[in-house]
């Protein structure tokens, strides 16, 4: 198993601040709008160095969704931000008509996606958000893993032509993936290779991959371990190139398994290539308060749970 | 263009091309779209600067939004007629393969569209963002959207006024048909909405009513007066006082043809209202 170590924790989220800082410097097109979380989403940088370029809109993320629209005409780059709740599920109409449908060059930043936003419980805690995006035509979902990797996607996607979702979190996670290395949306990256199981995982989940990935040594089992940010186009020839080899597959993410990254693999693999899968997600439900920990753990979320699913799907082979 | 002769021979044009538009796929939203003509005819033709050919972008030209999507067969007659693509295409309206989608898209590609729309309520917030875009371009152009007057009763368009003010969106007419009606009724039963002038100035714009919204001359003059209150740190509206159905006796003052074509010999009454002018498509 491939080590992988850290010195540092920090937010997704703060990788995105970052990133948006960059772009500001060398994009002059690039927008930014937000709908009163500037510091939740970690936007003060950019905001402090290119006031003129950014649009507080207050309380009223439809509105948000459509202005970002409008600026699109006229050659800007907009990038909304406020938390993934308010980014998907509550202006899907105006995502659907004024943006994918209407093909307009929007990055829709998301920050405390899925359980890990904690406390607050479960009215802000979306499960949903990736299936919801993912089914719009032309709509990329992204999903980076740490600071590192959030501030390197929030960059490349200023770049691609065409709406974009990109989903980071609140807690502070180990930052893994090497400062330099390039993003390519729809490119996995190959974390650790293996023979007897493929464990495929998006967001906060890929570092708890790694950690079950090293518990299954010890146990015997070589993992292959791959790190699938982008959800949306899915890296289907990394995928079925990997259970070719291994046979069975863990798919690990902080989503409802209903319509999120183990649907999309479950659908590749049933088209081509069928083999046991085990799914690491929510079990359809709401969330709830507690510590992000605490809510891993009980909603099954951890590296534990994917060492249990990995074994599980082995007997299946 | 300039006469106003001229103008009403097309706008008597349009009307024959929306009304042989939905007769011949027996679906389509008449009502609106004969009410709002008048509208097309003088904004595309006498109000609007704007540019050869078309791009997305719209730099260094007025920029036209509209919101209430359905009355898309008198905005395809206007973009036609003004040169955006051949007029025979109005032929495809609503049939299968063709640009001319119920509702407005971009995702066909049309020339002269820019936004798509038909789910109501969301052509302010893109009207305002295009706007800002101009600010941001230095261009001092204007931004020109219209909304029918039961749509407001989507939230979105509240925050969207609310909004424009504040953040002082000079360079934008939205423009609400104000016709009184909509699909299941008077709007004024199906959801009264007030004083609407008051309104809107509560919300901080500069209101301008045009009582004649079917009259040519009246709303040329209205939009001109509406143009030079623009750059004054208010956004701009317009209550366009229209009749749903315009222009054929037996489809106005009701809502009755909001979303209805009108059968064969209906048709054949309706045009004899509207004789030919510039040439059927």
């Amino acid at each position: 198993m491939k080590k992988y170590t850290y010195t540092e924790k920090k937010d997704t989220r703060s990788g995105f601040g970052a990133g948006l800082a960059e772009l500001g410097r060398k994009n002059p097109n690039v927008v930014a709008l937000c709908a009163d979380l500037i510091g939740s989403l970690k936007m003060d940088e950019f905001i402090k160095e290119n006031p003129e370029r950014f649009f507080q809109i207050g309380i009223a993320e439809a509105n948000m969704m459509g202005i970002a629209a409008g600026l699109t005409i006229g050659g800007k780059i907009p990038f909304t931000g406020t938390f993934a709740n308010f980014s998907t599920g509550r202006v899907y109409d105006q995502i659907r008509q004024s943006i994918a449908y209407s093909g307009k060059n929007v990055k829709i930043c998301a920050s405390h996606a899925g359980l890990t936003l904690g406390e607050d419980g479960a009215t802000h805690q979306i499960l949903e958000d990736i299936g919801l995006m993912k089914m719009l035509p032309g709509m990329v979902v992204i999903n980076p893993c740490d600071y590192n990797q959030t501030k390197a996607a929030t960059i490349a996607i200023a770049d691609h032509q065409g709406p974009v979702y990109l989903r980071f979190g609140r807690p502070s996670v180990p930052i893994f993936t090497p400062a330099d290395q390039k993003f390519e949306i729809g490119k996995a990256i190959m974390l650790n290779e293996g023979t007897d199981v493929t464990i495929v995982a998006t967001g906060h989940l890929v570092w708890e991959a790694i950690q079950a990935g090293e518990a299954l040594e010890a146990k015997g089992i070589t993992a292959e371990i791959i790190n699938i940010h982008t959800i949306k186009p899915l890296d289907e020839e990394a995928i079925l190139k990997s259970v070719k080899k291994t046979g069975c597959i863990v798919t690990c993410e902080e989503h409802n398994y209903l319509g999120g990254l183990g649907e999309s693999v479950a659908g590749l693999l049933a088209r081509n290539t069928p083999v046991p899968q085990e799914f690491v997600a929510v079990n359809d439900s709401f969330g709830e308060s507690g510590t992000p920990a605490q809510l891993m753990e009980k909603y099954g979320l951890n590296s534990q749970s994917i060492v249990l699913a990995a074994e599980k799907v082995l007997k299946r082979k | 263009m300039s006469n106003i002769q001229q103008l009403n021979d097309l706008a008597t044009q349009v009307r024959r091309d929306i009304l042989r538009m939905v007769h011949k796929v027996n679906s389509g939203h008449p009502g609106g779209s004969l009410g709002c003509t008048e509208f097309f005819v003088a904004l595309y033709n006498e109000i609007m600067d704007l540019k050869e050919g078309f791009d997305m972008d719209g730099t260094g030209e007025d920029l036209f939004f509209l919101s209430n999507g359905h009355i898309s067969p008198v905005y395809y007659s206007i973009l036609a007629r003004k040169g955006y693509f051949p007029i025979e295409e109005l032929n495809t309206f609503r049939l299968i393969d063709s640009r001319l989608q119920g509702h407005p898209t971009t995702h066909e590609g049309l020339p002269g569209i820019r936004i798509s729309s038909g789910s109501l309520g969301q052509g302010m917030s893109v009207a305002i963002g295009a706007a800002q875009a101009k600010k941001l371009n230095n261009d001092n152009h204007l931004v020109y959207s219209l909304h029918g007057d039961g749509e407001l009763q989507e939230g979105q368009n509240w925050e969207a006024i609310m909004y424009a003010a504040a953040k002082n969106v000079d360079n934008l007419i939205a423009t609400i048909d104000y016709n009184g009606q909509q699909i299941d009724g008077p709007t004024d039963q199906v959801l009264y909405m007030g004083d609407l002038k008051a309104k809107f100035e509560a919300f901080g714009w500069d209101v301008i009513e045009i009582k004649h919204g079917n009259d040519l001359e009246t709303i040329i003059k209205g939009l001109n007066e509406a143009k030079s209150r623009t750059g004054k740190r208010k956004p701009v509206c317009i209550l366009l006082h229209t009749v749903m159905g315009h222009g054929v006796d037996f489809m106005m003052h009701t809502h009755a043809w909001h979303g209805k074509a009108p059968n064969d010999e209906q048709l054949e009454k309706a045009l004899s209202q509207n004789p030919e002018t510039l040439g059927d498509y």
